[in-house]
């Protein structure tokens, strides 16, 4: 992938590159010294954080982080670096980057639609992973509904009084600030939204209360968040009152992969957990796990699925490179739009597909001795649920797709 | 060896699509294909083989016949990446005629090296192929072909042959005393009986063909080999032609629940219509992309080509089962009738999903591949 890339570089993308390389052989950190969660967004204790939050002040530092971002914003000024870095990083196999919704949604939107002095103040902290970022966007009564949101802010002066309550805050535990969709005006729906970023560490008993919520895998790192007279700058609104809506636009568009700025990517490092990633996982632990007589990689069944679940992962790797080739699109989003849906289906029947090859030994979990791949396929199935519900759950990705690309009627 | 980053589908490639999508929509709409194929709708019809010849001409007289055929042979050699970007065009208008037999007989002949120039120059000539090589039974491997080699003169029955009645010259895989061999010849030689079949559907036409010793010219003594290096591209060029038929069936049924209004809206306001339609494009996008690169495989990178294949094929096979599914029953009563144009297609990909070998079949040769033989 790497050297496939590297092939087409720009003389800058090919200086940095090389630098990149060079730094990450020198600089890549060693094993943790802790059991490292599958993804950023099931971080439980403060040790895992701070192991990977060192690992991302020190990328942020080298330049690795922020590459395509003006300097003034705490950037590195660079043109279409931050995919080389993104490439250079995942080849070394490093430690993934914390700060994940800081850096894919946060930061697009901030730098989108902020003022300037709040991207200078907010942005340097977000990119090196100093402050943690979370997204207060789901309510109790506003999930696909998304624009139903009832958190309400209310103007006094050049403050804002907030009230309400967010849910299924990932990473809020640990969370400096939050981007947050609320409500200004009552009596319209869309156009009564606006968007801010807020503080939440530093308002911790002073109108923020955190409370953590059980995923179904008995992990932590969700949680729920009550706003209670909450005062808030009026600076650090982004855009205008009422664009709420709008703004909101530019993070999902990010979140989904389909947004125009890359976002710093980084992982790979080999611990027990990267091993739920691709199908070449599931074949090997066919070939590993007996069935009857012989291995389960000799079941023609199961070899068929495995081979439908390689063939999903080879499309959708596809599908990103032919995105890039105008002569093969009909329609500009077809395929980015396409992107959230299908890696998170994907990575459920990937998981689902594990747990029919361990068989019986897919009931045990992460503490037992006798668990294939220390019990980690069984949290992977549960967890794609997580993919397939958040940023849109996949009954509202096939709505945009069919309106926005097939121009069918809009559902209700 | 690497791919390039965009399949190798550069400025000529999107060229010859784009004139390819032209050519078609001016020429061949889809109620032009319904006039010309479906004027007899019994079904206990006797084949027939309907097509526009002069449009046929068209294509010949565009060199679009000899894309595949290496410049040294007097063709244009041009990618399969290339050619993949006509074929797909060429799926989507369905068009009858022996454009998909006369590339792959390109391809096998293109691998049988010295021995197949003179049959790439018929070609160039502007001559239509077709190959011969599947056993009643349609096994899709090569070495069961019913078809001998023996004194000379092929003998035994070849099935399931592709557009066999549109073609100028056969190309046969046959038992031969010392393995298995590759023959060129006259599709109206002696000794060659074409049996047409009845078949669904009515963009094609097939036939079994009698070889009661006919003499043909071997242009390969090593047909297994060759079909081998060529099977790539084959696979790949019929998927890419069921891409463009699929992205027909898609259109054409957003553009009818668009319109057609139950319980006060257009049926695509309705999440269980609207859902199974992205599916059905999410389906073709992954094919497509699959279909590309694969082709670019053939092109730039052979050790990987039948793997890629194997999945660019699966992949349209189970898409297109599923496009005809939801393209008949989203148009509900209309979609039941022989009036709708929307069977023309269905049964083109019906037949296409087979040919070659369906899903199932890929994936077996791909676990193969990528797994190892089971134990």
């Amino acid at each position: 992938m790497s050297e496939e890339s590297a092939r087409k570089d720009t003389p800058e993308q090919a200086e940095f590159r090389t630098y990149c390389r060079q730094w990450l052989q020198a600089n890549k950190p060693g094993e943790p010294t802790v059991r490292l969660p599958q993804s950023p967004l099931e971080i439980m204790t403060p040790e895992q954080l701070s192991y990977l939050q060192a690992w991302q002040k020190s990328a942020y530092d080298a330049g690795l982080i922020g590459c395509d971002y003006p300097v003034e914003v705490g950037g590195g000024g660079r043109k279409d670096c931050q995919k080389v870095a993104n490439e250079e990083m995942l080849a070394a196999r490093t430690p993934f980057l914390p700060n994940v919704i800081g850096l894919g949604m946060a930061a697009p939107t901030v730098f989108y639609h902020a003022r300037e002095e709040v991207k200078a103040e907010l942005l340097p902290r977000l990119f090196s992973g100093e402050d943690i970022w979370c997204q207060g966007f789901s309510e109790p009564g506003a999930g696909s509904d998304l624009a139903n949101v009832q958190t309400f802010a209310e103007r006094k002066g050049d403050k804002w009084v907030v009230n309400g309550h967010k849910v299924w805050t990932s990473l809020a535990h640990f969370a400096e600030w939050m981007i947050i969709l609320l409500r200004t005006d009552k009596s319209h729906k869309y156009d009564g939204l606006s968007y801010f970023v807020v503080p939440i560490r530093a308002a911790l008993g002073k109108g923020v209360t955190v409370r953590p919520l059980i995923k179904i895998t008995g992990e932590t790192g969700f949680n729920e968040v009550i706003f209670d007279n909450l005062e808030v700058d009026d600076r650090y609104r982004l855009d205008e009152l009422g664009k709420g809506w709008q703004v909101a636009m530019t993070t999902l568009l990010h979140e989904r992969g389909a947004g125009e700025l890359q976002t710093p990517r980084a992982g790979g490092m080999k611990n027990k957990s990267s091993h739920t990633i691709s199908s070449s996982a599931v074949i090997d632990l066919a070939k590993t796990t007996r069935r009857g007589a012989g291995a389960a990689a000799d079941d023609p069944i199961l070899r068929d699925k495995m081979m439908q679940q390689l063939i999903r992962e080879e499309g959708l790797k596809q599908n990103q490179r032919r995105s890039r080739v105008p002569a093969l699109l009909d329609h500009p989003m077809r395929l980015l739009l396409q992107n959230k849906l299908l890696a998170s289906e994907i990575a459920q029947s990937l998981g689902s597909l594990a747990l029919e090859v361990e068989g019986m030994s897919s009931s045990l979990y992460l503490a037992d001795p006798n668990a294939p791949a220390g019990g980690q396929w069984p949290l992977a199935y549960m967890n794609s649920y997580g993919m397939t519900i958040a940023a849109g759950t996949s009954e509202v990705q096939r709505n945009i797709l069919g309106e926005r690309v097939l121009g069918l009627p809009k559902s209700k | 060896m690497a791919q390039p980053n965009n399949y190798g589908f550069g400025e000529e490639a999107a060229l010859l699509k784009e004139s390819a999508r032209k050519f078609f929509r001016e020429h061949f709409p889809a109620d032009k294909l319904h006039a010309l194929v479906a004027a007899d709708h019994n079904p206990d019809r006797p084949p027939v083989c309907q097509w526009d010849r002069e449009l046929w001409q068209q294509l010949v007289d565009l060199g679009w016949t000899m894309l595949a055929v290496p410049e040294s042979a007097g063709g244009v050699g041009m990618p399969v990446a290339a050619v993949a970007g006509l074929v797909e065009e060429l799926g989507r208008a369905a068009f009858p005629c022996p454009l998909l037999g006369t590339l792959s007989a390109t391809y096998a002949l293109v691998a049988c090296g010295a021995g197949g120039e003179a049959a790439l120059a018929d070609i160039a000539a502007g001559e239509a192929a077709t190959l011969a090589l599947t056993n009643q039974h349609g096994d899709w491997n090569p070495a069961a072909t019913e078809v001998e080699y023996r004194d000379g003169a092929l003998h035994g029955t070849a099935w399931f042959v592709q557009d066999a009645a549109k073609c100028d010259k056969l190309l046969v895989c046959a038992s031969t005393a010392s393995g298995f061999g590759l023959f060129w010849l006259p599709a109206g030689a002696q000794g060659v009986t074409l049996e047409a079949d009845a078949i669904v559907d009515l963009t094609r036409d097939q036939a079994h063909i009698r070889f009661d010793g006919a003499a043909a010219t071997e242009v390969s003594g090593n047909a297994l080999t060759a079909l081998d290096s060529a099977f790539p591209a084959i696979w790949t060029l019929l998927a890419a032609d069921m891409v463009g038929a699929a992205e027909w069936q898609l259109q054409t049924t957003v553009e009818y629940v668009g319109t057609r209004k139950q319980f006060d809206h257009p049926l695509g306001f309705f999440q269980a219509i609207k859902h199974p339609l992205v599916e059905v494009m999410v389906q073709i996008d992954a094919a497509k992309s699959l279909v590309y690169n694969a082709a670019c495989a053939c092109d730039t990178e052979q050790e990987k080509a039948a793997q890629y294949a194997h999945m660019a094929k699966a992949a349209a096979s189970d898409m297109a089962a599923y496009a005809c599914s939801r393209s008949v029953q989203s148009h509900g009563g209309i979609g039941f009738t022989w009036e709708c144009h929307v069977h023309l297609y269905f049964k083109r990909q019906k037949h296409s999903q087979m040919l070659w070998g369906d899903g199932s079949w890929h994936r077996a040769r791909l676990a193969d591949i990528v797994i190892g033989a089971a134990a």
